[in-house]
């Protein structure tokens, strides 16, 4: 029993951040399922975390509420900042979002009330690892539910086409917007619980490299599947822990290892496995199908 | 016959080249219509405009009476046009009945709530929707390849998912782009079958196409374009016979 009491708390902090990871990497899945490269969320990420610690440190509102303010504030803002740059395309849409991200840190930066650069310290610890679960679980369960119903293809037929899909009736850009701002919520929440599991903020960790962070996770998951995101976040928040304990073995510092592995697994990914993790049994079935084709 | 649609002295011009002149003409109610002409005639480009992917830059464009040159290509599709393309443009990573049902978006009324809370009702619609999907993939005669990606599909089978995807939105106008481009000839048959039974439930057709025998079979009338200007329209007979379609598509030296 005190064994596994001190593996939990060992592991406590790794546990919840394969929790606020997956959520960041289905916020940024939400986007790309439509086939939008959007890279507003750390930005949406910091306002949903600012939001919530304010309302629980300063008004002293109940943690559950203000969760659900630091949902909605994003989402708020995803309106009037997706309504023009979803008219971007690809690249552009990229860049212009990343401004966004960009902004709202600075802001942040800028903005004495909330100590600056400096960030805010001692929130009240009120996020438990279930709490992280439970949200990780809704949106799985959200995303399912989209997918195969008429909402969910016609999102795949935006991603693929979107002219075409615009001649089935589907209004493109309505859809491209509901899930920017159903990414943005993802971030905000994702930002709330983690401001009060690790008791700070700052406005450097929502820095741009914060969003390509989410991008791996989805990307190295993949994003043929929903679920694709939980497990390519899962798998890279593990690695480094797992790097901890081996480095030392081998006799290696851990601590420059971890990037050069990190961008050895995309690369390696992106080179061999180009639709994520996701593909793998796929891609294994048609292997062997092709060696008893062969044989 | 009160006109469906009415083309009014249509222009699009491409930097300096008019690919559409002012090319005016009607397709009614029930009615099969050629669109044809040499390559390069414009054809395409008028179905671009009035499906509202391309924005007309001179002209009208009305669908029953209501102009809709200014519309974006849903709203087009939400007063009942539906499409096919000439190169051809299915969702490839999708099955052919995925496609289809895709296709069916406009028609159905399912409700987000009732599909996240997992309704019964919700479950009914999709049955019901899946149930259509399939009984167009009948009628296509393609029941049996409903369950494989689109882009497995041979050419002449993607052209008829097209077709079903069409269908699939139940439009009072259906454009065909060249519908059996790549097909054998018992496939056209079949395609030619197909479209007089649409039109015979009421659905208008604009065809372009380039199998003249086709043409001649199932169009009502014919509005032979070229150089983006209307050249001669009527009964298939008739067009055949005028001088300056001869013209065109033989050279005005013959």
């Amino acid at each position: 029993m005190e064994a596994l009491r001190d593996l939990y708390l060992t592991y406590q902090s790794t546990l919840g951040y394969i929790g606020l990871n997956s959520l960041l990497a289905l916020s940024v899945y939400a986007t790309l399922s439509c086939g939008q490269l959007a890279l507003s969320n750390a930005g949406f990420m910091a306002i949903g975390a600012y939001a919530a610690t304010l309302l629980t440190k300063e008004a002293a509102l109940p943690f559950p509420l203000a969760l659900a303010a630091g949902a909605l504030l994003p989402a708020l803002v995803a309106v009037p900042l997706g309504l023009p740059v979803l008219r971007l395309r690809g690249v552009f849409l990229a860049i212009a979002t990343i401004g966004f991200g960009e902004v709202v840190r600075l802001g942040i930066v800028n903005w004495e009330y909330v100590n600056g650069a400096q960030g805010i310290v001692a929130i009240p610890q009120k996020t438990s690892l279930w709490m992280i679960f439970l949200a990780v679980a809704a949106v799985l369960f959200v995303m399912a539910r989209l997918r195969g119903s008429k909402w969910g293809f016609a999102l795949e037929a935006i991603r693929e086409d979107e002219p075409a899909a615009r001649t089935m009736g589907i209004p493109s850009t309505a859809y491209k917007l509901a899930m920017l701002v159903l990414g943005a919520a993802i971030a905000g929440l994702a930002g709330g619980l983690e401001a009060h599991f690790t008791f700070m903020v700052a406005p450097n960790g929502f820095s741009f490299g914060r969003v390509v962070d989410m991008l791996v996770f989805a990307v190295v998951g993949g994003t043929a599947r929903y679920w694709g995101p939980v497990l390519g976040a899962a798998f890279l928040t593990l690695l480094p822990e797992l790097l901890r304990e081996l480095a030392p073995l081998v006799g290696i510092e851990p601590g420059p290892l971890r990037l050069m592995v990190n961008g050895l697994v995309l690369l390696a990914v992106i080179l061999f496995l180009p639709n994520g993790m996701v593909s793998l049994p796929d891609r294994l079935r048609e292997r062997r199908a092709a060696r008893r084709a062969a044989a | 016959m009160s006109a469906l649609l009415a083309v009014e002295s249509l222009e699009r011009a491409f930097g300096g080249v008019r690919a559409v002149d002012g090319a005016s003409f009607e397709v009614r109610a029930g009615e099969v219509h050629g669109l044809i002409g040499p390559n390069g005639a414009g054809k395409t480009t008028v179905i671009n405009m009035v499906s509202g992917l391309l924005a007309p830059t001179g002209g009208r464009i009305r669908l029953e009476g209501r102009e809709i040159q200014a519309l974006a290509p849903h709203r087009v599709a939400a007063l009942g046009v539906a499409r096919t393309f000439q190169n051809i443009r299915l969702f490839s990573d999708l099955t052919a009945r995925d496609n289809v049902l895709v296709g069916e978006h406009r028609v159905r009324k399912a409700s987000l709530g009732a599909r996240l809370l997992l309704l019964p009702a919700a479950r009914e619609e999709e049955r019901r929707a899946r149930g259509q999907a399939l009984a167009l993939l009948e009628r296509i005669g393609l029941a049996d390849r409903a369950h494989e990606r689109a882009r497995n599909l041979s050419y002449g089978e993607q052209r008829r998912v097209e077709i079903a995807r069409a269908l699939a939105a139940d439009p009072r106008l259906l454009l065909l782009d060249e519908p059996t481009a790549g097909m054998n000839p018992v496939e056209v048959q079949a395609v030619a079958t197909l479209i007089r039974k649409v039109a015979a439930e009421g659905h208008a057709v604009l065809l372009i196409e380039h199998n003249v025998k086709l043409v001649m079979d199932v169009c009502d009338r014919i509005t032979v374009l070229d150089f983006g200007k209307v050249i001669a329209e009527g009964a298939p007979a008739e067009v055949a016979r005028h001088p300056a379609v001869i013209a065109a598509y033989l050279g005005s030296g013959a």
